[in-house]
């Protein structure tokens, strides 16, 4: 269910914010009124201030023993008919895996974000990262889809914390922003619209919660205490929800829809940008704050005359595979710089029929521009 | 009953003799008794044995979670839609041992839950391993020589955590039990009810109660109200599992 032009809770115009406040204040937007949580570096930012925030708005904040409770909070609200979300880092995020499993399986609407840190393990807790993307689509056990995106600047803090949980809400799946430390902790004035577009879950009395025919394979899904006598289980299941943990074709079935319903929509979820790619023979795929990085030496080459360009990746799960193909048939080379040893390096091979080089740095600090430069003039 | 029943039941999965059924059986009985409306009620339940109880069978909404997760799921729930009436029904192995720590939280926070622990003194659907209530001694398949250690008092347990009605009964006291349900159903605050439920399948067969009947006649003979303790020697104590209403308080502070 859609409904546009929905006035926001937050003062319009322009507001100077960190990316963890303007994330928080993009789930405010977006019709949040449910946070559970646990604290940890360098996520906090956005609990203290859901704290803050949902007191004033009359929501439910809960700051839960660990990160599995807090998860499951979230996904028990979300049933309750709350949109609702946490946050978290690394260590938390590895602990929340099982959980969001069940939330894809389950097909509960849930907002994950991801303030990468430099991992693995407890690693450098105030450093940047990004290298929970892999952990992101591969996490839980199973097959299963999941959304995630990736903001480059506070402004998409807010619009892409807003566009996850249209997103969720749209296709009943968990959806993630994947922001990194640098993003998160950044400081710049953003422009929070008037009027805004909302999802909301469908509903239908009566309805099958976990079966359609409908086109998009998104069945209704109605909340607790609305008189349906849900049937809810993470085992597999039919449309009513029965257990169906010994019948081939359930499984099959099952598996296959939820799967499917995100696959079929990659056109209308997956979202990146050009800059200066027309006449590109050197191409840079980048998202997150590397994506700046990457943008500010494409310009300072393109000065130079040489023909390099950008592709950014505002989402990275469905993967971008089209746009990323369709670039690998146009430049003779893509570089991937990351803060990561080539997580999304390695997907990039997968569709690009070019060289791709990875750029991976793993050392707690955000890629500087010298970095990319240099390797982008030994060719 | 019919009403309490979800339509396409038509059977449990528990094995012969599983106490599971009855406790199944006291808690619709005391929903029924206190005229609850079921479209109002949520159960939440783990993963186990227990954990089925609710799941599919019960006529009201029904959260089947993950194992250990149940009161955290139903945390959740609760807080969102403080309307519903929230009974949450798992196993020991599942509400004590890898959930333990959202057991003593939710006792800690005073959540208005209605936990019903179906303690089998083991990991029944998984094949009778050893749980943090196995008695010190009991033979599991993890624990091929007895187990070597303590298990917890859950009541104890929670009670410490901050629980505000705690009560402790065996499926062989049926009417004790229905009442302590009831009264847990209109306890405003953290109820927790430790019911002991025979699995002959997993626990009786390696602890010498080979028969469902035999661990039926074992709890009858074991279970003693605490009212009957007064007097008894050690001895006479040793082999007893004290039963009753352990705490029943009133808050006097706001919580949901
Ligand atoms: C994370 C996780 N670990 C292990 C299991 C396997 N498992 C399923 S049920 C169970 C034990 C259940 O014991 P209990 O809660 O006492 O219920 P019972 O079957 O005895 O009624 C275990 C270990 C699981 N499902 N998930
Ligand atoms: S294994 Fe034990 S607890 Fe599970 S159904 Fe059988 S008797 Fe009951
Ligand atoms: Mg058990």
């Amino acid at each position: 269910m859609r409904s546009t032009g929905l006035k926001t809770t937050f003062p319009k115009g322009l507001h100077y914010l960190s990316g963890n406040e303007a994330a928080a204040e993009g789930a405010i937007a977006a019709g949040c009124r449910f946070y559970a949580g646990y604290p940890i570096t360098p996520s906090s930012e956005i609990m203290e201030r859901m704290a803050l925030r949902l007191s004033e708005l009359r929501g439910v904040f809960i700051q839960m023993e660990d990160e599995i409770s807090s998860i499951c909070a979230v996904i028990g609200a979300s049933w309750a008919g709350a949109k609702a979300m946490t946050a978290t880092s690394g260590p938390g995020f590895s602990l929340m895996q099982e959980s969001i499993g069940y939330a894809a399986f389950t097909e509960t609407p849930c907002v994950i974000i991801d303030v990468q840190r430099a991992g693995p393990c407890t690693g450098q807790a105030t450093k940047v990262g990004s290298g929970d993307i892999m952990q992101a689509r591969w996490g839980s056990h199973g097959d299963y889809q999941v959304i995630a995106l990736s903001p480059w600047s506070v402004q998409e803090m807010y619009d892409l914390t807003l566009r996850a949980f249209n997103l969720s809400e749209r296709y009943r799946v968990p959806a993630m922003v994947m922001a990194d430390e640098a993003v998160g902790h950044l400081r710049e004035t953003i422009r929070i619209p008037e009027k805004i577009e909302i999802w909301d879950r469908k509903k239908e009395k009566g309805g099958a919660p976990f079966g359609t025919d409908e086109e998009d394979g998104v069945p209704p899904m109605p909340a607790f205490g609305e008189g349906e006598r849900l049937l809810v289980t993470g085992s597999t299941h039919d449309a009513f929800g029965f257990r169906r943990t010994d019948d081939p074709e359930a499984h099959a079935k099952l598996v296959e829809r939820i799967n499917q319903k995100i696959l079929k929509s990659t056109r209308v979820i997956v979202e990146t940008e050009d800059y200066f790619l027309e006449d590109s023979d050197t191409a840079l795929i980048a998202y997150g704050f590397t994506a700046r990085t990457s943008l500010y030496v494409v310009k300072r080459l393109r000065k130079e005359g040489a023909r390099v360009g950008l592709l950014r990746l505002k989402t990275l799960w469905p993967f971008p595979e089209e746009a990323v193909a369709e670039l690998g048939r146009r430049v003779k080379r893509i570089f991937v710089p990351e803060m990561n040893q080539g997580q999304v390096a390695g997907e990039v091979k997968k569709y690009a029929r070019c060289d791709v080089i990875s750029l991976g740095q793993t050392n707690g600090e955000v890629i500087q521009p010298g970095t990319i430069l240099e390797a982008l003039t030994k060719i | 009953m019919e009403k309490y029943i979800r339509p396409g039941v038509k059977t449990t999965p528990f094995c012969p003799g599983c106490g599971h059924g009855i406790l199944m059986n006291a808690i619709l009985r005391a929903i029924d008794e206190s005229k609850m409306d079921m479209k109002k009620m949520l159960f939440v339940s783990g993963i186990g044995c227990a954990a089925w109880i609710p799941s599919p069978h019960f006529n009201g909404d029904t959260l089947h979670t993950l194992h250990g997760r149940a009161l955290a799921f139903a945390t959740g729930a609760k807080l969102y839609n403080p309307d519903l009436c929230v009974m949450v029904i798992s196993g020991d192995g599942d509400l004590s041992s890898i959930g333990g720590n959202h057991l003593i939280h939710a006792a800690r926070r005073d959540i208005d839950f209605k936990v019903i622990c179906a303690n089998n003194l083991i990991y029944g659907m998984t094949g009778g391993q050893v749980a943090s209530t196995t008695p010190k001694g009991s033979k599991t398949t993890t624990t091929v020589e007895g187990s070597p250690y303590r298990p917890f008092d859950l009541c104890k347990l929670v009670e410490a955590a901050g629980a505000t009605y705690v009560a402790r009964y065996a499926v062989t006291q049926p009417v004790a039990l229905i009442n302590s349900i009831k009264k847990a159903l209109l306890h405003k605050g953290f109820s927790f009810i430790e019911v002991l439920s025979p699995c002959p399948t997993q626990f009786g067969r390696r602890n010498l109660l080979d028969r469902p009947e035999e661990m039926i006649q074992d709890l009858i003979r074991r279970c003693i109200l605490q009212e009957e303790v007064r007097g008894l020697s050690e001895e006479e104590m040793a082999e007893r599992i004290i039963t009753g209403e352990f705490l029943t308080c009133q808050r006097s502070y706001r919580c949901v």
